[in-house]
């Protein structure tokens, strides 16, 4: 592997995929789930409210979408910086 | 046909299935025995790795937990299935680039060191054996349950299957035992789910009904529930009563947790390449939420039935009588599962009638009081029993049963075996070759993993049939471990160049010992009653945290301990910085197999 700069692009450009799927992933567990859930007491679904469909469904639909998300984004990504498997 | 027949017919059917890949998928190198020869399908593993994932514990006790408290019990299907997402973005595809075979390999050559590689192998057989024991004990309840056998004949029937496809298959017999046991245990759990959101709501998707419209009284189910159970002084089902802080940190340990069990991670070792890993995560995710989006909804029909079985009039009408739980049909479960001694019921004030509400409630006292109640007279109500009455509860056809009985056996099993597999990767790979005999050849080699297999299994079913009195406890303590030692040592290894040996090692020496010391602290040393120093309560405890919940703390001390004590000390090789640099791009996988 000679092209060491090209490797460190991949790698901060992982880095910040990385960072923006956690964020979002913490938001809709610990955040919508959790912690804002009175915030979003307002908006009711099913005979209760967002933050417990949050809590029981959505946020394990949210990290389904994160994970096919990602493992789509950096297969894209190994492409473009050379770092594929042949 | 009679239900014990049905039974018998489908346990019998799904472990001869089991039999039969066991023949056909045998290991003959140490490739295939540790990692199933590279050549799974990312599809293929993502259902082996849910069903390696989901125990008795999902398969069993979930649905219970949340149909007893409601939301406040979301923490396990958030912290049961966030945990993927840090394994798919974190951990994952780097460990399936560096080619091993184990867990604490990746660790030992990471941190070039034998006492870092040491320190991993305790952590995982201790993880990993309390696990299993778990799991053990399912089994011989599901056999004594269904079958109308001892336990004990139940476990050993049990534990020869394990052997059978296990000891001789190791990881590629696994993987497709796995697959065909998901397929039983997803069938077992969503059938009757289906039946019983159907008679309920009408919705045949029961994650879709339990949002939707309860038919009976035409209200959303999830309303109508709340209503009945706050008529009888319980909690509401879907508001938040638990302490925030700790519901948050118990969450973040669940999910640590699941990333740093070595049983999961080593099944992403078994794809061809570093793209299917990522793949792989994915569609294990997918398989797992057929279960997990499901649970919520048979834990709240469940308890909308239940409640509705023993009020039949009504909560404002009259309790149920003991005269109708003898006589009635629909009541025959009570009576099947009172033999067991999971369920049990007294009328006290000897009125006919079995009166079901919470009798520490303040209104509910005054209530009982006006009506002549002594008490709460549903006695006993094992939270475990819930998902296996439930074909019962709500009268479904025998067959239903069996299946469910062959579903219980399904998940308890495919989870022993992963982690049976882990533990004698761990002493085969780790110990015998990493320790003590490096030289020994890979005939040998494979001869002592299967070796180490079948010792493993003698003593799990040593344990399973002589469960330590704090086999419940344990489940915390295997993800409190792998939560404050592996997933941290295992991340840094991978994100970070500049962690070393000694930080890695007093890093995860400090993030177990701190989580051991805290738990055995609360729930007392080893798990020996009236030895803690401090009650096992939220207000209780020593840091306004439960021990259950300490893992991520125990996490954060070890990222922080290795972080401090690599800046003060010397810098790693050159060698190192360029395998963490070929661990982080994927080209070049395929050449790292079996590169030792």
């Amino acid at each position: 592997m000679s092209d060491k700069p090209d490797n460190k692009a991949y790698w901060k450009t992982n880095i910040r995929i990385v960072t923006i799927c956690l964020i979002i992933w913490a938001i809709v567990s610990f955040g919508f789930g959790i912690l804002l859930r009175p915030m979003l007491a307002g908006i009711s679904v099913g005979g209760t409210d967002l933050g417990f469909w949050f809590a029981q469904q959505g946020s394990i639909l949210v990290f389904l979408a994160l994970i096919f998300f990602y493992a789509w984004r950096m297969n894209k990504l190994d492409a473009e910086h050379g770092v594929d498997e042949q | 046909m009679d239900q014990f027949t049905l039974n018998l017919l489908f346990v019998g059917a799904s472990f001869a299935l089991y039999i039969g890949i066991a023949i056909w998928a045998r290991a003959g190198s140490t490739s295939e025995f540790y990692a199933a020869g590279r050549g799974v399908h990312p599809i293929t593993n993502g259902m082996a790795t849910a069903a390696d994932w989901m125990s008795a514990a999902s398969f069993i006790s979930m649905a219970g937990l949340i149909a007893f408290v409601g939301y406040d019990n979301s923490t396990f299907l958030m912290g049961w299935t966030g945990g993927y997402v840090l394994l798919a973005l974190l951990l994952a595809p780097y460990l399936r680039k560096f080619g091993k075979f184990t867990v604490p390999e990746f660790i030992g050559d990471r941190f070039y060191s034998k006492t870092a590689r040491l320190v991993a192998v305790i952590c995982l057989i201790v993880a990993s054996v309390t696990y299993v024991i778990g799991q053990m004990t399912g089994v011989g309840v599901a056999f004594g349950r269904f079958l109308e056998i001892s336990n004990t004949s139940g476990l050993l029937i049990g534990a020869c299957v394990v052997f059978a496809y296990a000891v001789f298959g190791g990881m590629k017999g696994v993987t497709y035992t796995q697959v065909a046991q998901y397929c039983v245990l997803i069938l077992a759990y969503t059938i009757p789910a289906i039946f019983i959101s159907l008679q309920l709501t009408g919705n045949p998707i029961p994650a879709l009904g339990l949002f939707g419209d309860h038919t009976a009284s035409g209200e959303p189910l999830l309303a109508k529930l709340d209503q009945i159970v706050r008529e009888l002084g319980f909690n509401e089902y879907t508001a938040h009563h638990s302490d925030t802080f700790n519901m948050v940190l118990f969450t973040l340990s669940l999910m640590i947790g699941t990333a740093g069990l070595p049983h999961v991670i080593m099944r992403f070792f078994t794809v061809p390449r570093v793209a299917d890993a990522r793949w792989s995560a994915g569609w294990a995710l997918v398989f797992i939420a057929l279960l997990y989006l499901t649970a919520p909804a048979v834990g709240a029909m469940a308890r909308l039935n239940i409640t509705e079985l023993m009020w039949p009039e009504g909560t404002d009408g009259q309790a149920v009588s003991v005269q109708q739980i003898e006589d009635d049909a629909r009541y025959d479960w009570m009576a099947t599962w009172q033999k067991t001694g999971l369920l049990g019921w007294e009328d006290k004030n000897g009125d006919g009638r079995i009166q079901y509400y919470n009798d520490a409630d303040p209104q509910m006292q005054e209530k009982a009081a006006a009506n002549g109640w002594e008490g709460n007279e549903l006695t006993n109500f094992n939270r475990d029993i819930l998902v296996l009455a439930n074909p019962e509860i709500a009268n479904l056809p025998g067959w239903v049963i069996g299946l469910v009985a062959a579903g219980g056996l399904a998940a308890a099993l495919s989870t022993a075996a992963g982690l049976l597999l882990a533990i004698s990767s761990a002493v085969s790979h780790d110990l015998i070759k990493g320790q003590f005999m490096p030289e020994i050849s890979e005939k040998g080699e494979l001869l002592s993993a299967r070796i180490a297999m079948a010792v493993a299994i003698v003593v799990a079913t040593y344990l399973g049939l002589n469960p330590p009195g704090f086999a419940a406890q344990t489940v915390a303590l295997a993800f409190g471990l792998a939560a404050a030692s592996i997933f941290p040592a295992l991340m840094m290894g991978i994100f970070s160049k500049r962690v070393n040996n000694i930080g890695a090692v007093t890093g995860m020496l400090v993030g177990l010992g701190f989580t051991l010391v805290y738990i055995f602290l609360h729930k007392g040393w080893f798990f020996i009653p009236g030895t803690n120093s401090f009650p096992d309560t939220i207000d209780g405890s020593l840091l306004g945290i439960q021990s259950t919940a300490i893992g991520a703390i125990g996490a954060l001390l070890n990222f922080a301990t290795a972080m401090t004590v690599s800046r003060m000390t010397a810098e790693p090789p050159q060698e190192i910085v360029d395998l963490v640099e070929s661990v982080r791009v994927p080209r070049g996988a395929a050449a790292a197999v079996d590169g030792h």
